[in-house]
């Protein structure tokens, strides 16, 4: 997997940059006055910040355990193909929920917070990432009280998987969540960090990509479009790269 | 000393004979006015005689040397600070000789090594209009240089190996439009100044008149007839719509020379334009063979990979980019100059493409520095450069590395 | 305090598509204009880069280049029994956001209405009597004729670089174009694009059954082109980040590629951007703008004097301009008076997935406005005597994209959400499933419409415009029997398994259905029911024009842009023919 470059200034000030928005490197546009010509600068845009592989940046030990786990039966690994938790799911959610995903950034959120009806759209004033601190710690404390001081992870397959989908029908009750709208987030989240591009964290190996077909982060196929039933040839390629972009040998 | 007693006498005599004939030709002053707005256009004066967001020929723009910074000087009339009390002979002697009024030599940032063709007509015809200009009140001092540099009794030595004063003598074996042309690219566009490379002194090494040359993180290509390196192939319309328009049908300027499209040359003539093509072609190429990287070899085994990932969604597959929006790489001239700086730099922090009255579109490059290691851009660079029929030396990672290095020193 | 700045002869709100054209068109007139855009300037190279433009999270699920609900938002109700609340993110409809508007993230689907659309009340009531049009359906007369339009629509597509194949020019039916399409006086500046391998299929069928697919009319060019103003555009290549989307190799209409390069060469001309206009200023007799104001990023003040107003700021936010400065009198639906805000409709999208068997369509080979369509089922092209509603649509095969997060809802009926058999599902689906579209119309009815909220405000203490609607049931029916009519050709085609999603009521705002939101500040013939008149000119106050699809009495079965972009055109003309000429009502009140 080819990682940005590590050698030069650009990519040393992402990495300072910490983890949280999306990278300002220069911009052409904030608040400006255009006239006379386009404006453009050198090195502007806003590429995607690379996610590493690390400590958790926003769950605790005992929160990533239990996602980790989560996620690895909510798309389970095979013989062919990784699950959530070898294709780094667990990973991208946690990195999103420290951004600006994490803390509804950008949405509506004043006051008043009212029920709405099934037509009006979400109305949680709970933030993605107080929702899953919530609900990791309502689902911990149920774990904790039906299995006799387990955690998540240590419950066999079976269990988990009983457990997953009586959170998504209501039929199992947590304390202070709704279980099943805590699942479809969870569940959404874990889907996103399968498919999306492995620059944020998730989708490791472009694993999912491989599974279904997928040629990735590509912009040209004028000579496919004519080829009608025609498998395409090319390994799937991310923002970040391929691994025949390097040299071998 | 005794050329400089004969060029006095020689200047004052075509000064009073110009006299005269301003005072038989009263009528004629707008047209030499008009004319030497043209010339002033075509000498490109704006481009180093005015700060970023300065008054226009009020100087204050500081220029890069090998020796260190000049500032350039003030050019619009004012008495004290500009060049108002100069009189038409002190304007010809620093056109033709890069001396002041007071005999204090002028460094040869300022062109006068290539101004010294330049006719007396049109010397002048540059000094009428620039004497239309509003005055501007903007003392510089131009020399920044650090010393022995700033002595500028320096320049006569530098003078005496690099400089050949002397008018355009045209070649009567040529006919009048390459005449005009040789007459344009070695006096007022001073091409020379950019796109030959230079000696250890600074000065041109005309042994390799308008092959290429390095200069503010950029490589001015070959610009004589070379047919893989240079304007040999393009045809004469070619060339000039591309000093017009800044786009032809292979190839987009960007970087210094799109500064001097849209300042200069999308201003000239048609004529012009044509003469100066029918010249620059007409230079003999260097015909070197050059071997094209084996299309097996990692290097480029890499490069195809990321070409076809990265670069084939604008500059297509074949090579043949899209007709006045993308250059074409195959067959470009500029992707296949001994260096590669130019492409580097463009691959590393992207490039926008010149605007022009014909061209209006302005496409731009997006960067890639950001995803691509030195040693990818190296390898990508290679690709294009010996693809599609196209040769030229491979480009290493280190290659890169030295050009990110000084992007970073210049701020960029 | 405002401070004031030098007047101009023009100022326009917003610069997207109908703010791109009318500031080239008016600064191409001599006068001077001054753009004022609340979002950032955008460019290709710089904003929609292709090293990393490709990039499904990012762009179509955290909506990158959209409008922020906290910038700007709406309340939605379904109707009067309900509390209205925000839409505190954005899924029904988006909202663009910055220089260049929804022409950046549009798919280019760039169709013209029907000859019919346009007098759509007088057709209906000529064909089928009056009685046969619900008392509620609040259906009118445009106060233009495509034929006026047409000059309009043509100079669009040639600005626009449109890849097509003409169905009629000049009265004459064309071989492999829509036989239903009104008369255009020339053809498509660049031909239809080339089509994958599903769209092919789904037009043989299509054939099979009697019907006339045709190529759709497509913004995503099939060829290198030189537009109206000079400007090179590229040939699309196919790469399935359209729609949601900046294009990154110029080969997608939008401001930035087709205007904007010409637009600021003009000394004419200037855009503010990160500037949000407040409102529009009136003189003290209420009839005559003097300009707007507006807050710059750091939160200063400033107003614009300006001669002339055109408010482009996207049909929802032309109607809040225009209820937040008190021009027009806004709409009561209970006492049926008044005019801004009424007539809000939207669109009736409906969809067929098909699975498929040893089929491979490469859902990633594809572009916005790619596909086959057919127009029998749109307008009113076919009889309606015996079906219960009025209204229709283009079907298509027209999916946009392979993108992987989109594509895996397309399993088989029944698939769990998620574990070993939906990892298979998606698995075994993904190349050879199709999502097919029923893109309907939707007519206007008395109780929906756009208001102020009594509740929510922005970030300016302005209360937030209040969206009621829902669907009527003849939008219901006749997306019922759009998406039978496409479940049958999909069967046709040979599909394994067929899935039929038309669209149900009650509206809800959570499921993306296109961002083709209508009317508020409808045109017309009669003040008493319409915002501004036939040229777009507010009927109250004359030096104020409002463009974009606010100007829809109701919407048809395509996609809006094409119309509103020749709207656009249509208005730059009135404007600089007739209006400078003689500032004033360009239509008797």
């Amino acid at each position: 997997m080819t990682t940005y470059p590590s050698a030069n200034g650009v990519s040393r000030r992402a990495l300072l940059a910490g983890t949280a928005a999306a990278l300002i490197w220069t911009t052409v546009s904030r608040a400006r006055t255009v006239t006379g010509k386009l404006p453009w600068e050198a090195n502007a845009g806003e590429p995607p910040q690379l996610v590493h592989p690390g400590p958790w940046v926003f769950f605790s030990p005992e929160e990533g355990a239990s996602i980790e786990a989560i996620v690895d039966r909510l798309i389970p690994p095979d013989a062919q193909f990784a699950g959530g938790k070898d294709a780094g799911c667990a990973v991208f959610i946690d990195t999103q929920l420290a951004g600006p995903y994490g803390s509804s950034e950008g949405l509506y959120m004043r006051p008043p917070f009212l029920a709405p009806t099934p037509q009006q759209g979400d109305q949680n004033p709970n933030t993605p990432a107080q929702q899953y601190q919530r609900g990791l710690a309502a689902l911990d404390a149920y774990v904790k009280k039906a299995f006799v001081g387990k955690t998540f992870r240590e419950l066999t397959e079976e269990q988990q998987d009983t457990l997953l989908k009586g959170l998504e029908t209501g039929r199992v009750q947590i304390d202070g969540v709704n279980g099943s709208v805590f699942f479809a987030l969870v569940l959404k989240d874990t889907k996103e960090g399968f498919f999306s591009d492995p620059v944020y964290g998730g989708n490791r190996d472009m694993v999912s990509w491989r599974m279904i077909g997928f040629p990735g982060a590509r912009y040209d196929y004028s000579d496919w479009i004519s080829r009608h039933n025609e498998r395409y040839p090319l390994p799937p390629v991310s923002i970040g790269g391929r691994v025949d972009w390097t040299r071998k040998g | 000393m005794r050329q400089y007693a004969k060029c006095t006498v020689f200047f004052v005599a075509s000064l009073l004979a110009t006299d005269i004939a301003r005072a038989q030709n009263g009528g004629q002053e707008f047209a030499q006015i008009e004319r030497g707005r043209y010339l002033t256009v075509m000498g490109d004066c704006v481009a180093c005689h005015t700060a970023d967001g300065g008054k226009p020929f009020a100087g204050g723009l500081t220029v890069e040397t090998p020796f260190g910074a000049l500032i350039s000087p003030n050019i619009t009339p004012d008495p004290a600070t500009g060049i108002g009390n100069w009189a038409s002979a002190d304007f010809l002697r620093a056109m033709h000789n890069g001396v002041d009024p007071a005999g204090h030599h002028l460094y040869p940032a300022f062109p006068y090594v290539y101004y010294t063709r330049v006719s007396d007509q049109d010397a002048l015809a540059i000094h009428a209009y620039l004497e239309t200009l509003q005055p501007v009140v903007n003392k510089v001092v131009s020399n920044q240089l650090p010393f022995p540099f700033d002595v500028r009794e320096g320049v006569a030595a530098w003078n005496e190996f690099n400089f050949v004063p002397g008018l355009f003598r045209p070649d009567p074996k040529q006919t009048p439009e390459w005449n005009r042309g040789a007459y344009i690219a070695t006096g007022l566009a001073h091409c020379g100044l950019c796109h030959t490379p230079k000696t250890a002194s600074g000065g041109d090494d005309n042994g390799h008149y308008l092959q290429g040359a390095t200069l503010e993180g950029w490589y001015a290509p070959n610009i004589t007839g070379d047919k893989r390196t240079g304007v040999g192939n393009w045809s004469l319309d070619e060339i000039a719509v591309y000093l017009r328009d800044g786009h032809n049908s292979i190839a987009a300027a960007s970087g210094p020379m799109r500064e001097e499209i849209e300042n200069s040359s999308s201003k000239w003539t048609n004529d012009d334009l044509r003469a100066i093509a029918v010249y620059l072609k007409a230079l003999p190429g260097q015909d070197r063979t050059v071997e094209p990287v084996a299309d097996d070899t990692p290097t480029m085994q890499a490069g195809w990979a990321i070409y076809v990932d990265e670069c084939s969604a604008c500059h297509m597959r074949n090579g043949e980019g899209v007709p006045r929006l993308i250059p074409a790489l195959k067959r470009d001239p500029a992707v296949q100059q001994d260096s590669a700086v130019s492409l580097i730099r463009v691959v590393v922090q992207g490039a926008q493409s010149t605007q022009t009255m014909h061209a209006v579109t302005g496409p731009a490059m997006p960067a890639l520095g950001w995803k691509l290691s030195d040693e990818q851009v190296a390898d990508v660079v290679t690709f294009i450069r010996n693809s599609w029929g196209n040769a030229a030396p491979a480009v290493s990672a280190s290659d890169v590395k030295a050009v990110r290095a000084d992007l970073a020193r210049r701020g960029g | 305090m405002a401070r004031k700045l030098p007047a101009k002869d023009v100022v326009i709100i917003g610069l997207g598509w109908t703010g791109s054209i009318l500031a080239k068109e008016l600064t191409d007139a001599g006068l001077q204009v001054v753009a004022v855009e609340r979002g950032p300037w955008r460019d290709t190279a710089t904003d929609f880069s292709t090293a990393y433009v490709q990039d499904e999270l990012r762009y179509r699920i955290r909506h990158d280049l959209f409008l922020r609900p906290a910038q700007d938002t709406l309340t939605f109700r379904n109707n009067a029994r309900q509390t209205a609340l925000p839409m505190r993110s954005f899924s029904s409809f988006m909202l663009g956001n910055g220089v260049g508007g929804a022409g950046i993230h549009w798919n280019a689907e760039s169709f013209r209405f029907l000859e019919s659309d346009f007098v759509l009340r007088s057709h209906l009531t000529e064909r089928y009597g009056a009685k046969m049009i619900p008392e509620n359906m609040t259906i009118q007369d445009w106060g233009i004729t495509y034929a006026d339009l047409e000059p309009y629509y043509t100079k669009f597509e040639c600005m626009a670089g449109t890849s097509g194949t003409a169905g009629n020019i000049k009265g004459t039916k064309q071989p492999g174009g829509n036989p239903f399409e009104g008369p255009r006086s020339a053809p498509y500046p660049t031909p239809a694009q080339a089509q994958p391998y599903g769209p092919a299929l789904w037009a043989k069928a299509a054939k099979e059954l009697g019907y006339s697919p045709f190529p759709q009319p497509s913004g995503n060019l099939s060829q290198a082109y030189t537009n109206t103003y000079g400007i090179e555009m590229g040939p699309c290549t196919y790469c399935g980040f359209c729609e949601w989307f900046g294009c990154g190799n110029y080969s997608k209409s939008s401001p930035q590629v087709c205007i904007l390069p010409a637009l600021v060469r003009s000394q004419n001309f200037v855009v503010q951007t990160n500037c949000e206009v407040t409102r529009v200023n009136l003189d003290n007799t209420g009839k005559k703008a003097t300009g707007v104001t507006y807050v710059d990023a750091s939160g200063e003040e400033w107003e614009q004097p300006a001669d002339i107003v055109l408010v482009c700021a996207f049909m929802m936010f032309n109607v809040r301009m225009l209820l937040n400065s008190g021009i027009g009198k806004a709409y009561d639906p209970v006492t049926n008076d008044g005019v801004v805000g009424r007539n809000f409709s939207y669109q009736t999208w409906s969809t067929v997935t098909g699975l498929f068997d040893n089929q491979n369509f490469n859902p990633f080979v594809s572009s916005g406005a790619i596909g086959y369509c057919i127009d029998d089922f749109n307008g009113d092209n076919f009889d309606h005597s015996k079906l219960g509603f009025f209204g229709g649509g283009y079907l298509g095969a027209n999916m946009t994209n392979g993108r992987p997060l989109q594509a895996s809802a397309r399993v088989p009926k029944g698939t769990p959400n998620w574990g070993a058999a939906w990892k298979k599902a998606v698995a075994d689906n993904y190349l050879s499933s199709y999502e097919f579209n029923q893109h309907g119309s939707c007519y206007s009815y008395r109780t929906n419409h756009l208001d102020l909220d009594p509740t929510y405000k922005d970030r300016f203490g302005r209360p937030l415009m209040r969206m009621n609607f829902d669907f009527d049931q003849n939008e219901l029916r006749m997306a019922g029997y759009l998406t039978d009519r496409m479940a049958e050709i999909v069967q046709k085609m040979g599909a394994r398994e067929i899935q039929k999603y038309p669209r149900t009521g009650p509206y809800n705002v959570s499921q993306y259905q296109t961002s083709h939101t209508c009317g508020g500040a409808v045109m017309g013939t009669d003040p008493k029911t319409s915002v501004v008149n036939k040229y777009l000119q507010s009927w109250d106050v004359p030096n104020v024009f409002v463009v974009g699809a606010s100007a829809f009495p109701q919407n048809a079965g395509y996609n809006p842009t094409g119309t509103v972009g020749a709207l656009a055109y249509w208005a730059a003309d009135a404007i600089r023919t007739q209006y400078i000429r003689n500032p004033g009502p360009l239509v008797p009140v």
